[in-house]
């Protein structure tokens, strides 16, 4: 086995030749069975999910919060609402659909503008007023939804990219993941679009995710695929280095998620608007693992040590404070 | 604390499945193996007689009770119109048959099915153990001659068996130069008579003495009739005797129908009366043996088993049984391995089909109909149909190439086509949508990748759930389902990495 020379082979080289668990265990990677069995299970009472798995109902509560969210244009609930749907959104030039109980990014479509009596899709595509219909009728009969059960669309305000994020990402807006766990941020990453994902933030789509540096703010490498990357697939921008701009509001929004919805381990969704600033985007009750290759550090240490800590701060800017000190104590380990 | 309250859950269950599993397999005998066999005897009594004129029917038959050595499986009666009563008075068990008027020849049966069994031997308590002496049934001339023979033998012998066994040795060495001997042998020459004359004589020595009948078990043996022979009172208890030999014991499978000296069939109202033995030797399921001498003991646990369910109920659960077995295994490949299949359980389902289809057969039936429907499914979505009627559309496709699918094979004269009725439809309908789902949206490499899985997982619940061992098991002991359960319960605890995990993280494991 050829190690070569990255931070990471030098943990690597400091370890004894064990097995791969032993060295999964080292690393502190968080497996599937152990972030659902010691951490959603335990933490994520399930009478509050329907609180993060209803879209509209996470949105009106962060309004109620004061928390930044896309303005909400207009929500399609029965099918007969779907004749009236060009003159909904006549006043609009570009937005996105959604399904309101929507997972793993399925079922969104982010109309960019029009051409004609066209809508212009973020891949290019052109789809005509049918067409809408039919996906958002799709979205009504629970197509996209856990469980196929009937859901509601909800149509929003199309985020405008911020420009920090202009060479990396190719048709679509990063997002900005963080795990946050008894309210205090443990790891973040900004997923950014490929062309394979089509224009869309998930990494099983084929976004690319890079791990960013918690204090700092500092993007660090990428992950495409799981395998490492140093540069943007399409547009071949450098993904390491790139300071996310107003990062300590976002860690602070984050913290506040938990306080919103009062679940102990989730993962928050942010997205840069140009003119907005941050604007939370939806809360995941279970949040994906990939962000470990991302951010290349597991989870599990930095888990571990909060669950022992007895008293966690009640005030968010006091969790923020201990997620930057703990986080830097595990950098300098 | 959720790991500890589980962990005593499971430990627990686990006791308790194990306890009542040896229970069951050591004091009721439940075959561990589904290949135990064990070998039941059926001795058939023909009994034949002609009915007198303008007279009453009683018939009385002797029956075997509780033969030492073996259980009885079942025994009835085969009689019509005939009232039927049981006595047991200790030492004898008659059938009792009585008709108040009938004419011409009449055949009754009497039917016993028995295994060998050494376990349960007869409690000296069931057996009357007060034994008489009767005299006075010898000749006198024969009575001096038994005399003068028996002081000789007992100048000669230690104790009652030495005492016997040189008595009848004496007695069958036939030395024609011996006159008491001859004596003893006149009018004596039918074995029943021999046997007669050998207790009368053991009477005369005061040792308490009786004639006993004995079928002899001989597969395939027709017309057989009751062989007598001989046992005297030790003391302690009934010893068998060879009449011709004076071996001790009775002879090699054999059993002790009825005792003393009377005969086995007791006619009145009839003549020409007689019985006739059949004996046939088959192999039966040690479980269905176990059950019935189970019940026989009166154990609570038997009668409230899965035995006591209706045959096709049982074949139900036969199957039903295994599922969680199927389960076990998807846990195993969820939680441990990682594959994704569609459907939790949709592989179960599909293995139950194979169970009828065979594997092979199974697994191309599958495939055709998977990509069939798949391409039907993709033009339906040119359509832009509604969910719930695209689903059902579905499903109406799947079970019209389910027909078509039988009728070509049918005609091509493959008779394992017609099993593709037996596909789960709905599971198959739901299978091609969310593969065609997936298909769109994550490409189809990963949507013959989770069809893959599924069919492989579906295929290793058909290997696992088709195991005789494991139907066996899960059957005759339901009670390891516990042990699964408890399993479960601790795979629900699982915090360790899933095999598939090492492959997703090949970049932090192994970093380049």
């Amino acid at each position: 086995m050829a190690i070569q020379g990255s931070d990471m082979a030098a943990m690597m080289l400091a370890m004894p030749a064990r097995t791969p668990w032993q060295r999964l265990r080292k690393l502190g990677i968080l497996g599937m069975n152990e972030r659902n069995a010691s951490f959603v299970l335990p933490y994520n009472p399930r009478k509050n999910y329907p609180q993060v798995d209803d879209k509209r109902l996470t949105k009106s509560m962060a309004i109620q919060f004061g928390l930044p969210v896309p303005e909400q244009y207009a929500v399609i609930e029965i099918e007969h609402q779907l004749q009236t749907l060009e003159d909904d959104l006549a006043a609009y030039e570009d937005f996105v659909v959604k399904p309101s109980h929507g997972s793993g990014g399925g079922g969104i479509l982010i109309v960019e503008g029009r051409a004609g009596g066209h809508y212009r899709l973020s891949n290019g595509r052109l789809i005509d007023s049918g067409e809408l219909a039919f996906h958002i009728s799709n979205i009504l009969s629970g197509l996209f939804s856990l469980g196929g059960v009937p859901d509601a669309a909800v149509i929003e305000y199309r985020v405008c990219q911020d420009p920090v994020f202009e060479q990396v990402s190719y048709r679509g807006v990063p997002d900005i993941r963080v795990i946050v766990f008894r309210g205090v941020p443990v790891l973040a990453m900004v997923r950014l679009p490929t062309r394979i994902s089509d224009g869309k933030a998930n990494l099983h789509q084929g976004a690319i995710g890079v791990g960013i540096d918690l204090v700092t703010g500092m993007t660090r490498r990428g992950v495409w695929h799981e395998t490492p990357v140093h540069a943007h697939p399409d547009t071949g921008g450098v993904l390491e280095g790139i300071m996310i701009p107003n990062w300590y509001d976002i860690l602070l929004m984050s913290a506040r998620c938990h306080d919103m919805v009062g679940l102990g381990y989730i993962g928050v969704d942010i997205v840069l608007d140009r003119a907005l600033g941050p604007l939370m985007l939806e809360i995941n009750a279970r949040p994906g693992l990939n962000i470990q290759l991302a951010g290349h550090r597991g989870l599990v240490h930095g888990l571990n040590a909060l669950r022992d800590l007895d008293n966690i701060p009640q005030k968010a800017e006091d969790r923020v404070a201990l997620a930057l000190e703990m986080y830097a104590g595990s950098r300098q380990a | 604390m959720h790991d500890l309250h589980v962990r005593v859950l499971a430990t627990v269950l686990v006791l308790a499945a194990l306890a009542l599993c040896t229970y069951k397999a050591i004091w009721l005998g439940l075959p561990l193996m589904p290949t135990d066999k064990a070998e039941v005897w059926t001795v058939e009594a023909r009994i034949e007689f002609k009915a007198r004129h303008n007279q009453a029917i009683k018939v009385s038959f002797a029956l075997p009770r509780l033969p030492e050595g073996f259980t009885v499986l079942d025994e009835n009666f085969v009689a019509s119109d005939y009232g039927l009563t049981t006595t047991d008075d200790g030492v004898r068990r008659y059938a009792q048959w009585a008709i108040r008027e009938t004419h011409g020849w009449q055949v009754l049966y009497y039917r016993i099915q028995l295994t060998r069994d050494n376990q349960v031997a007869m409690p000296l308590s069931m057996e009357k153990t007060d034994v008489m002496l009767d005299r006075s049934n010898l000749p006198d001339a024969a009575r001096s001659a038994a005399r003068a023979l028996l002081n000789e033998v007992r100048s000669k012998s230690a104790d009652n068996t030495s005492f016997v066994r040189e008595l009848l040795s004496r007695l069958n060495a036939r030395s024609q130069s011996d006159n008491n001997i001859g004596l003893l042998h006149q009018d004596a020459d039918t074995p029943e008579k021999w046997v007669h004359r050998l207790k009368s004589i053991l009477v005369e020595a005061e040792l308490p003495a009786r004639m006993v009948y004995l079928v002899v078990l001989k597969d395939g043996l027709n017309r057989s009739s009751l062989l007598p022979w001989l046992q005297y009172y030790d003391g302690e208890r009934w010893q068998a005797l060879n009449p011709d030999s004076g071996e001790s014991g009775l002879p090699r499978d054999a059993m002790i129908w009825t005792v003393g000296s009377e005969p086995a069939l007791d006619l009145m109202g009839g003549k020409y009366g007689h019985v006739e033995y059949s004996i046939k030797k088959h192999s039966q399921d040690m479980t269905r043996i176990a059950d019935q001498r189970a019940r026989q003991m009166g154990s609570r646990i038997m009668e409230y088993s899965l035995f006591s369910l209706p045959v096709q109920t049982q074949n139900v659960y036969r199957v039903l049984l295994l599922i969680p077995v199927g389960a076990f295994l998807i846990v195993l490949l969820r939680n441990v391995v990682g594959i994704d299949s569609f459907g939790t359980f949709m592989p179960i389902l599909i293995a139950l089909a194979f169970r009828e289809t065979e594997l092979l057969w199974g697994v191309s039936l599958f495939c055709l109909l998977l990509g069939l429907g798949l391409a039907l499914r993709f033009y339906l979505e040119y359509l832009k149909l509604l969910l719930v009627p695209r689903l059902a559309s579905v499903l109406v496709i799947v079970i019209l190439l389910m027909a078509m699918v039988s009728i070509v094979t049918n005609k091509l004269g493959l008779d394992r086509g017609l099993s593709v009725a037996l596909f789960p439809m709905v599971i198959m309908a739901m299978t091609i949508e969310r593969m065609s789902v997936v298909w769109d949206e994550r490409g189809a490499g990963e949507a013959v990748k989770q069809g893959l899985g599924s069919l492989l997982v579906a295929v290793m619940s058909y290997l696992v759930m088709s195991s005789q061992y494991l139907a066996h098991w899960v059957f005759v002991f339901p009670e390891l389902l516990l042990l699964l359960l408890a399993m479960m319960l601790l795979l629900g605890r699982y915090t360790g990495y899933r095999l598939t995990e090492l492959w997703r993280f090949r970049a932090v494991i192994w970093p380049r």
